[in-house]
């Protein structure tokens, strides 16, 4: 085996005066490579693009809310409305001490804020200040609602960023500016840019983020609360205290012990966990298609490169009729199947990873679809093996033509 | 002797088997120009495969230059093949995706001799045979007769002991046929080359200075042809 330039040139030639061949054979694995690393980058911008929604959200934590009941209960009717309270926080608070912090909060839907001839739809919901501990909000501008805020019951509100956008299209640092919503003017106080979608229903861009107090007096809603949130301490599995919680809650309010229907339990942790199942499912399946594509690839590769030295039979009889060894004609046709297939593979990289791009920049850069370098090293790898394994059986045709074969000439 | 052969079976096994070499015994020496000659399937290209190591036999023993040509390995067989022996074939075999200049280099690739190196020789001997203008044309854009001349020039780039031919006339009109016969009988006479053609052409036959038959698979007799005077159509013509 001779491994110069001129070993590298022979293949190189037999490679590029074949084009078409040549082409057909190295498809196969660039489909498969570029199929497998695009996949892969697509399964790794949904998963982020997903998890945008999460973002900023506490994983051990809970959204209670009331439903109608669904068994009668000491006198009651089934499907008797009730609705959630500020004393049911405190009762949380004090009966479960696995809980880092509980708080209530308000929502008021389809409402317009307003500021000179702008306005934008949104809706408000009331927080306690420790709600940022629930749902970590991103601060552009200013601060979130405090302590004070909530005592004082200060109009002060926090937007999002859709709103901060249509009110402010300026993009100028909107705080201590008022805008209007509903028919109360609000001192805006803070920009939050957080992609989080996990408070119910709303998209957080719309949200203006308001004190519980304030907003417990403009709805006028007395003793009750939309929904109640709390965070576990932190090594407590929610799953595991939600009957005690439903306990405290059902006492309180008259419902059957064992009525789960009456009021929603969200654990956001086994949302996460279901999440993170799908995502492992999904990642699973992209590489079994993918690698069941590579794989393909190879096989195809494989075959047609048997196919191509029986075509060749004439042109390998009359190099070992010249004095060609076996050896020669093995490390000749290996080495051009490696070839093939690290070009074509290489190919199937950069194609990927531009079509990968081109879908960054299409979703405005929300979410990365990228491959790790590391991952693209691994299949150029896996690539090269698969193309020696690919050239071997042809290889071992190859060597064995005899020198005869070249006078065969039909 | 450079050649000898003694006894050489071969049968093919191929469904029937069919036994085509029953026993010749050939002799050759340094700077012959001989032809064989024979019937169509008796046996001449299996005879000449034989001497060239391209095909191995089944019985008998086979001398090249004193070394028994026998249970060598591939390897072996192939240095045989690359420093010894030039090979022509009927059908030209060049190899299609590669110049001519390409294609005459190919065995010193295959010797391991340099790019550059091999370019020289390869064109020395184009310009030779005449067919410098056609060194960087492809085989399919010549002529047979040019195509026939660069197949022995990559025959004889490695300055091999044997030159063999098998019918380099036979896909080739009389008057190409003359150019090449001419250009064999001038390699014979100036760089004392050994020659072996075959062929079924008296004309060609005429052009060397022995002729063997074969026939059924056994050496018939052989002349001495010095005078050139075989041909019954005349010592310069190749009738087709
Ligand atoms: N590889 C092979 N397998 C089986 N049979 C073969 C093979 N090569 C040749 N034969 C048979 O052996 C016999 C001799 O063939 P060979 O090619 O030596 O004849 P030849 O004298 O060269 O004939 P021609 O003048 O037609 O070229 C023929 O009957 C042929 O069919
Ligand atoms: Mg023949």
């Amino acid at each position: 085996m001779r491994f110069d330039a001129d070993t590298y040139r022979e293949i190189a030639d037999s490679l590029l005066r074949n084009k078409r061949r040549s082409l057909l054979t190295g498809f196969g694995i660039f489909w498969g490579l570029f199929m497998l690393l695009f996949l892969i980058g697509g399964g790794n911008g949904l998963k982020d693009l997903l998890s945008k929604n999460f973002d900023g959200f506490a994983t051990n934590s809970i959204v209670l809310f009331a439903n109608e009941t669904t068994k009668p209960y000491k006198g009651f009717k089934e499907g008797r409305t009730w609705q959630l309270e500020y004393r049911d926080v405190d009762r949380l608070k004090e009966m479960v001490p696995e809980l880092e912090l509980v708080t209530p909060q308000l929502a008021s839907w389809g409402v317009k804020a307003t500021r000179d001839t702008r306005s934008a739809s949104c809706h408000t919901k009331g927080v306690e200040a420790v709600y940022s501990q629930v749902e970590t909000p991103v601060l552009k501008f200013g601060r979130y609602i405090n302590e004070v805020d909530v005592m004082q019951k200060r109009k002060v509100c926090v937007i999002g960023e859709h709103v901060w956008n249509e009110l402010f299209p300026g993009g100028e640092d909107p705080c201590g500016t008022y805008i209007c919503v509903g028919s109360i003017y609000y001192r805006v106080v803070g920009v939050d840019v957080s992609t989080s979608n996990i408070n119910m229903g709303g998209r957080s861009s719309d949200a203006i983020t308001v004190p519980i107090s304030v907003l417990r007096d403009v709805l006028n809603s007395g003793n009750s609360v939309g929904i109640i949130c709390a965070v576990g301490k932190s090594g407590v599995s929610m799953s595991d205290l939600e009957s005690r919680i439903r306990q405290v809650i059902n006492r309180q309010h008259f419902i059957d012990p064992s009525d789960k229907e009456a009021m929603m339990y969200l654990n956001m942790e086994a949302i996460f966990r279901i999440v993170d199942k799908l995502f492992r499912g999904v990642n699973f399946m992209i590489w079994l298609v993918g690698i069941g594509t590579l794989l393909a690839g190879a096989i195809g590769v494989s075959n047609i490169m048997l196919v191509v030295v029986r075509e060749r039979t004439v042109e390998i009889g009359i190099r070992r009729a010249i004095g060609a060894t076996p050896r020669d004609i093995l490390s000749q046709i290996i080495l051009e199947g490696i070839a093939l297939t690290v070009v074509a593979g290489a190919s199937g990289i950069v194609f990927s990873v531009f079509l990968l791009n081109l879908f960054e920049i299409i979703t405005k850069h929300q979410a990365a679809f990228q491959i790790h370098f590391g991952t693209a090293v691994i299949a150029l790898l896996l690539l090269t093996l698969l193309g020696i394994l690919a050239g071997i059986a042809p290889a071992y045709r190859a060597m064995h033509i005899k020198p005869v074969d070249a006078m065969r000439d039909e | 002797m450079l050649i000898e052969l003694k006894d050489i079976h071969k049968t093919y096994n191929k469904g029937q088997p069919l036994h085509v070499l029953k026993g010749v015994d050939l002799e050759i020496g340094q700077g012959e120009f001989v032809s064989i000659m024979g019937a169509s399937g008796s046996g001449k290209s299996t005879l000449l495969n034989i001497l060239g190591i391209l095909d191995n036999y089944d019985e008998g023993t086979y001398y090249l230059d004193g070394q028994l040509i026998k249970y060598l390995s591939e390897k072996e067989a192939a240095h045989y093949r690359n420093k010894m022996i030039g090979f022509v074939f009927q059908s030209f075999n060049l190899i299609s995706f590669k110049t001519a200049v390409e294609n005459v280099e190919l065995p010193l690739f295959y010797q391991g001799v340099g790019r550059k190196k091999r370019r020289e020789m390869a064109m020395e001997y184009l310009e030779r045979f005449g067919l410098a203008d056609w060194a960087l044309h492809y085989p399919n854009e010549m002529s047979g007769g040019q195509k026939q001349r660069v197949a022995i020039a990559r025959a004889l780039i490695t300055q091999p002991r044997i030159l063999l031919a098998d019918e380099p006339t036979g896909a080739l009109d009389s008057k190409t046929s003359v150019d090449v016969m001419e250009l064999l009988t001038k390699l014979y006479r100036e760089e004392k080359v050994t020659i072996i053609v075959v062929t079924h052409e008296s004309g060609v036959a005429n052009c060397t200075d022995k002729i063997i038959h074969i026939k059924d698979g056994i050496i018939g007799e052989t002349t001495l042809n010095e005078q050139h005077h075989a041909s019954v159509f005349g010592t310069d013509t190749i009738i087709k």
